[in-house]
């Protein structure tokens, strides 16, 4: 019997609605299409508070923290940023609640020499009202911007060159954290790739430590990187994160959510359509009738601007591993619907946010990335969808860029796609010239642009999902010039997608379709009486 | 072998947040005698009118009517004045983020040459305070060791940076292809336009409207804007 959040179409079974970017569409499935809907959440801790301090009193493999305490020592605090959660989260965001109790601890301590860093790594810079937003104001106010800021991954004097791994991978980190006495690092672990040896080695490093595993060879040996024991980018990222945390004093907090994402007044969106009440059928139709009339800004902001109910499920804090293990489980606890056998057709509509454009427009190559990146990936086990198949997503493409934080992405999709479409080309013949514009550096550093080379690895965390997928069909494209440029065909409707994927698929092929956001992943198992596929023949 | 790239950079509201006239003024006020201050300023003031008519029609023109004010200043005090001119008026108008946008520009293999309307004297000044390869700009007749106030041959400004670039270019073998420009001006669209790599610094409404329509990157130096 399938798990009930995998709901299988039949013949007297509503229309699914799906997002197509920021608009939601009622589509049609084949009777036998497997839905696979989000868990519930799981109920939130009662007390966070008291979890945090449980959490930093009693670590896993580590002292706790205030006996590593000095009066006088040197301390920086690296935050993750506000790629996620997705979202953003309600006031107080988990990580002010953290940071709020690890700094009246110091204070408590004799602790002074501390600075609050925004690990970015080469995200675009935090405006200070999203700060203030994730930190809160008591902190943002105390010290915001001389001891509370984000982190910049080209400052020359700001790097420091800390070792390289047994296999070549230099490890270069920011100066601050590096010369500290201690590092906490506070991390909200959306998905499972999120946290662990990630936090500290990606998210305070630069293009030089980046560029060992942000590269195709690296995603395409990820299946998937949602799940950290078959991603070589987790392998890599491991390796570097040791090396790291043996030059480095690292107590690493981490938390995870649940996946609250959509408040009461839209909580219908999470549930399967069948089951929707006369008053909830009435505010979805309500809903989609005033995104059909609402300008794309204002749509935009209805769906970015209001935080979102995610509840705290776990805190645990100690050793970088150790602590990374349970959350996972708690991530994968969360997300993981069981999936027996892969699909033929992978349908599944593309939201209107990714880590990536927070406060901004999803632009193509990031619609390609969450195709071709987050949604296929989201599975452990088997790929859902069999090698060579068929994936069908929903997105307008507009082609429509935000100026100020993807302006190397601009030139990334208008100028190097029609080259080539080829990952390594690009990694190997244009990625250093961007690298090198100073143009795009200035704008990185000083504006808010996303680093030069961001969308080089926007491109290749779609490799992995390119090289297993037969096709990929975009429904309901504004323009024909974007899919092509991906290497997408396109349909009107989800009826001619699904005629066209028939054409290279088995006779009465299965057909899986995800129903996010929220966030779900599936856990994939090959059918009964067939052979595991231990051996990632996929 | 690759052409090493070049990075042209206009300096007036670019790199510094001044314009030609503070410069000019210090010099029309730093004159041997207060008579001649008064005959100086007097000249400037009658030809005002034709500056403002000629800003809005003809950058060139307005460069050769400012620079009509120098006639008669002699060869030496043009030079001696320009170390004041840069260490008062130029040098605490340089926009915070101008020394490091050049710095990263030649810590990434380009030569930087600086493109202005200012008097030569001046901009060596700027070129080497910034680290900047090279500079192009506006340079007085001189004769008799005096200012006859015209403008050397071709005047640096509008359309003719274009043409100023892409000699430079072809002359220093960089190949346009791999180049930047960078302005704040409308005005320079030409000189923008024809390389590879336009960008518009703190731009002025017009030039801020087609950059966002081409998709130019825009970046400030400002320090208020940067901090934002």
């Amino acid at each position: 019997m399938s798990h009930p959040c995998l709901v299988t179409i039949d013949s007297r079974s509503a229309p699914r609605t799906m997002f197509s970017g920021d608009q939601l569409v009622d589509v049609d499935l084949p009777t036998g299409t497997r839905v696979l809907y989000t868990k519930p959440p799981i109920k939130p801790l009662k007390d966070v508070d008291a979890a945090i301090r449980f959490a930093i009193n009693h670590p896993e493999n580590s002292e706790p923290l205030y006996a590593l305490l000095k009066p006088g020592m040197k301390v920086t605090i690296a935050i993750d940023d506000i790629s996620l959660p997705l979202p953003p989260m309600r006031r107080p965001d988990i990580r002010e609640r953290v940071l709020t109790i690890v700094l009246d601890l110091l204070t408590d301590h004799g602790v002074d020499d501390v600075e609050l860093i925004i690990a970015t790594s080469v995200h675009r810079r935090m405006k200070a009202f999203e700060v203030r937003h994730m930190v809160g104001d008591r902190i943002f106010d105390k010290y915001w911007p001389d001891k509370l800021y984000n982190h910049d991954a080209e400052d020359p004097e700001g790097m420091v060159y800390v070792g390289t791994t047994d296999v070549g991978e230099e490890v270069e980190l920011n100066r601050r954290a590096v010369e500290s006495d201690l590092v906490i690092y506070v991390n909200l672990n959306l998905v499972p790739m999120d946290g662990g040896h990630k936090s500290v080695s990606v998210g305070l490093c630069g293009y030089r430590s980046l560029r060992a595993h942000h590269n195709p060879k690296v995603m395409r040996n990820c299946h998937s990187y949602m799940n950290p024991e078959t991603s070589e980018l987790n392998t890599s990222v491991t390796r570097m994160g040791r090396l790291t945390n043996e030059k480095l004093k690292v107590f690493t907090i981490e938390t995870a959510i649940n996946n609250n994402m959509f408040d009461r007044p839209l909580s219908f969106l999470a549930k399967p359509e069948d089951d929707l009440s006369a008053t909830e059928r009435v505010a979805l139709r309500t809903l989609k009738a005033t995104l059909e009339r609402t300008p794309q800004p204002a749509r935009q902001a209805i769906f970015q601007r209001v935080p979102s109910p995610y509840g705290v499920i776990a805190v645990h804090a100690g050793e970088t591993e150790a602590v990374h293990a349970k959350i996972l489980a708690k991530n994968f606890e969360q997300y993981c619907v069981p999936v027996q056998g892969q699909a033929d057709i992978l349908v599944s509509g593309v939201p209107y946010i990714s880590p990536y454009n927070v406060n901004s427009f999803l632009n193509p190559l990031l619609v390609q990335c969450m195709a071709s990146g987050y949604l296929f990936n989201l599975y452990k086990g088997l790929p859902m969808v069999k090698k060579g198949g068929t994936m069908i997503i929903m997105h307008p493409c507009t082609d429509l860029f935000d100026n100020e934080h993807h302006a190397p992405y601009i030139e990334f999709v208008h100028r190097l796609l029609p080259i080539t479409r080829d990952a390594m080309q690009l990694h190997k013949e244009f990625e250093p010239q961007f690298a090198k514009n100073p143009a795009y550096i200035e704008m990185f550093r000083t504006g808010h642009a996303y680093h030069p080379t961001h969308p080089f690895f926007m491109w290749y965390w779609g490799e992995a999902g390119r090289q297993h997928l037969g096709r990929m069909i975009v429904v309901g494209a504004d323009n024909e010039y974007i899919p092509k440029l991906m290497g997408w065909e396109t349909a009107r409707t989800m009826d001619e997608a699904l005629r066209m994927a028939k054409t290279s698929a088995p006779p009465d092929p299965d057909i899986l379709a995800l129903h996010m956001p929220p966030i779900g992943m599936a856990e994939v198992t090959a059918p009964a009486g067939r052979p595991p596929a231990s051996s990632r023949r996929w | 072998m690759a052409a090493m790239p070049a990075s042209y950079f206009d300096v007036d509201g670019t790199l510094v947040s001044t314009n030609l006239i503070p410069p000019t003024l210090y010099y029309l006020l730093n004159q041997p005698t207060p008579l001649h201050v008064m005959q100086k300023l007097g000249g400037a003031l009658l030809k005002a009118p034709t500056m403002a008519w000629a800003e809005l029609r003809d950058r060139r023109l307005f460069n050769e009517t400012l620079y009509s004010v120098f006639q008669g200043m002699s060869e030496d005090r043009l030079v001696t004045l320009a170390d004041d001119v840069f260490d008062r008026i130029v040098r605490p108008a340089l926009y915070p983020g101008a020394k490091d946008l050049v710095q990263t520009s030649i810590d990434n293999g380009h030569d930087v040459i600086l493109i202005s309307g200012s008097l030569d004297v001046v901009i060596e000044h700027v070129a080497k305070y910034l680290g900047a390869t090279g500079y192009i700009a506006n340079r007085l007749e001189v004769h008799n060791l005096r200012c006859t106030g015209k403008l050397l041959r071709p005047v640096v400004a509008g359309p003719n940076k274009a043409i100023l670039v892409r000699d430079h270019a072809r002359e220093n073998g960089h190949d346009l292809d791999e180049c930047f420009a960078y302005s704040d001006s409308y005005s320079d669209v030409p000189m923008l336009s024809i390389v590879r790599y336009p960008v518009a610094v703190n731009p002025d409404r017009r030039l801020t409207q087609l950059a966002k329509a081409y998709s130019w990157p825009i970046i400030s130096l400002d320090s208020a804007a940067r901090s934002a």
